[in-house]
């Protein structure tokens, strides 16, 4: 915050508060502000403990069903267990192929998603201004929403050949209707009193859109990037599997493609893992930034302020 | 002076002209008879007030929502003026078109017919919701108002600051809404309103959703600054005895389509308590003379 106007430390809030606030300064100081560093360790902890206890439970079933060898083939190798697929895993990982599958991945995931977002944002602001455009495209875009992406890529591979533009394509295309429709949102709901009392103030067009209209729908936009970036790693998986790309790096969806043909499954979990690992990190940055945003205009009920 | 709107009649007036004739208002409605009431004990206030220039002056103005045969009249030829460093208070029966009159000062909506003229100066609106901006601070919140107004930056931290301290609320600077208290938001609402840098502050119900306690606070904070900035002040409200506590007249207005039928004037004899006398008596004045219109209406 630029704007300080005393230090903290030089104000008396007791004093304060009693001389200019009537019976609802006791709305204030409901809010603990403590936070000791044992109190930060017990909440990691208390957030901590299902996902770990979730983690066990999967890999005790997995155990389970290596030793029950139900499926008849655990002699032949087929099926391996939890403990040989971690170590296979983390063998890869010391590895130089894995993690450059892990970059070429990526590396579409970030230009594809960046694409989606570029032309979702677009499509949703010019949508949210004009009018005649909403009535004429904006139930297309809602059932663009619904359609499954992995049905564009005939189109796509038609269009671009077996190249990463087609899975570029497929991804924009499957990101960008939920991420327009996240700001369409947002601008359709900022109250109509904030922007009265943004009129009144003198805000008009870019100072209205800038200082009101955005920010007021930052909310509703970062929901619809967070689903905008569900359905865009979707699509560049089925993209990997579908669009086998020849004479270059292999993607994480290539080794998943060659762990099936040389019937490996731990060499199959091992990649889905890295590719859950993967989802669940950005899916993680997403949910902070959407209650970071929440706790700072107060809708997070009973949260530490 | 500048003609902020007009349609309907034609501006027989010319801006700049000394004063509308106080007659203005018996013109206003045929059919019921305005009058000022001069409270006991009050002489004089009216000539003082018809030699100090208008702030706003509102002439015939109507205002008709919808068309055809469902078109509804909010407000009715209604005429009123608020002089330089008046606090006018506007009573009247909820739907009698308090609101929709203030939003036509403000410029936020236009009249059907009639004339607003708010002589050039700055007007600003203030509601009972505090309508900050919930992702600013206090003190962004007040410096966006003087952003609005191109203010160069390096003054709008001290404006800011200044304005804060205004209204008490310095040391809370960094708190977001949320953080603050209702009558704190409303103080920083206050603040941003003054920050649009008004000669005329248009009210509307600001007090309303705050206790007793914390809106008597209020009351005397506002008279303070109004009287620091020789503010005019139209301000809308439900409650008699706030009314009576604040202004220097009391209007009421009909139920609707609302119209001026009935004045009081306040003599200006220092600080009021809302608790005090006279407070209670023109109260209770105003409050038998909305009761009578709700009769008459069929409340």
């Amino acid at each position: 915050m630029a704007i300080r106007t005393q230090p903290a430390d030089q104000v008396q809030p007791d004093l304060e508060r009693s001389a200019i606030t009537g019976l609802d300064s006791l709305e204030l100081g409901l809010a603990g502000t403590g936070r000791a560093p044992g109190r930060l360790a017990r909440k990691y902890w208390t957030a901590t403990w299902p996902k770990l206890l979730a983690i066990v439970i999967v890999l005790a079933g997995w155990q389970l069903f290596y030793l029950s060898n139900w499926h008849g083939d655990t002699a032949s190798g087929l099926v391996k267990s939890p403990g040989y697929t971690l170590r296979y895993l983390g063998g890869q990982l010391q590895h130089a192929p894995l993690w450059q599958a892990i970059g070429v991945t990526v590396r579409t995931a970030v230009i594809g998603y960046a694409l989606a977002v570029l032309i979702g944002s677009a499509v949703g602001a010019l949508i949210s201004r004009i009018p005649p455009l909403r009535a004429a495209v904006g139930s297309i875009i809602s059932g663009l929403q619904t359609m499954p992406s992995i049905a564009w890529f005939p189109f796509a591979i038609i269009l671009f050949g077996i190249t990463t533009s087609a899975i570029l394509f497929v991804m924009a295309l499957g990101a960008a209707p939920s991420i327009a429709n996240g700001l369409i949102t947002g601008v359709d709901y900022t109250p109509p009193l904030l922007l009265r009392a943004g009129r009144t103030m003198g805000l008009r067009r870019v100072a209205l859109y800038r200082h009101l209209i955005l920010p007021a729908s930052l909310p509703a936009y970062v929901a619809g990037l967070k689903q905008g970036w569900a359905f865009s790693w979707r699509s560049l998986m089925a993209g990997e599997l579908l669009v086998i790309i020849t004479g270059q790096a292999p993607s994480l969806g290539i080794l998943l493609n060659t762990a099936q043909d040389n019937l490996d499954l731990s060499a199959a979990i091992a990649v889905m893992i890295i590719i859950l690992a993967i989802g669940i990190v950005v899916d993680g940055v997403f949910t902070k930034v959407d209650l970071t945003i929440r706790r700072r205009r107060g809708l997070l009920l009973g949260a530490a302020r | 002076m500048s003609l902020t709107q007009w349609r309907g009649t034609p501006p027989e007036h010319a801006p700049g002209a000394s004063a509308f004739p106080e007659g203005a208002r018996a013109t206003t409605a045929e059919l019921r008879i305005p009058a000022t009431h001069q409270v006991p004990g009050d002489p004089g206030t009216t000539a003082d007030r018809g030699e100090a220039p208008a702030a706003i002056r509102l002439t015939e103005v109507s205002k008709v929502y919808g068309r055809g045969p469902r078109a509804l009249l909010a407000v009715d030829r209604l005429s009123l003026t608020v002089a330089t460093g008046e606090f006018v208070c506007l009573v009247g029966a909820s739907g009698c078109g308090k609101s929709t009159l203030l939003s036509i000062i403000a410029g936020l909506d236009t009249a059907t017919a009639g004339q607003v003229v708010t002589g050039g100066q700055r007007v600003s609106l203030m509601f009972q919701e505090p309508a900050l901006f919930p992702w600013l601070t206090a003190a962004r919140n007040v410096e966006l108002a003087l952003r609005a107004r191109r203010v160069p930056k390096a003054e709008r931290r001290q404006r800011t600051t200044e304005l804060l301290e205004t209204v008490h609320l310095a040391a809370f600077a960094d708190k977001r809404p949320h953080e603050l208290s209702g009558g704190m938001r409303q103080r920083v609402a206050l603040a941003r309103a003054l920050a649009q840098d008004a000669d005329v502050l248009l009210m509307d119900e600001p007090f309303g959703a705050l206790d007793a306690m914390t809106r008597d606070l209020l009351h005397d904070e506002l008279e303070r600054i109004c009287a620091e900035r020789a503010l005019s002040v139209l301000f809308v409200t439900h409650n008699v005895r706030e009314a009576a506590r604040l202004g220097d007249r009391v209007v009421v207005l009909s139920s609707r389509p609302g119209t001026v039928i009935e004045e009081y004037q306040v003599p200006r004899t220092g600080p009021r308590r809302i608790d005090s006398v006279q407070v209670a008596e023109l109260a209770s004045k105003v409050t038998d003379r909305l009761r009578d219109e709700m009769r008459h209406h069929g409340h």
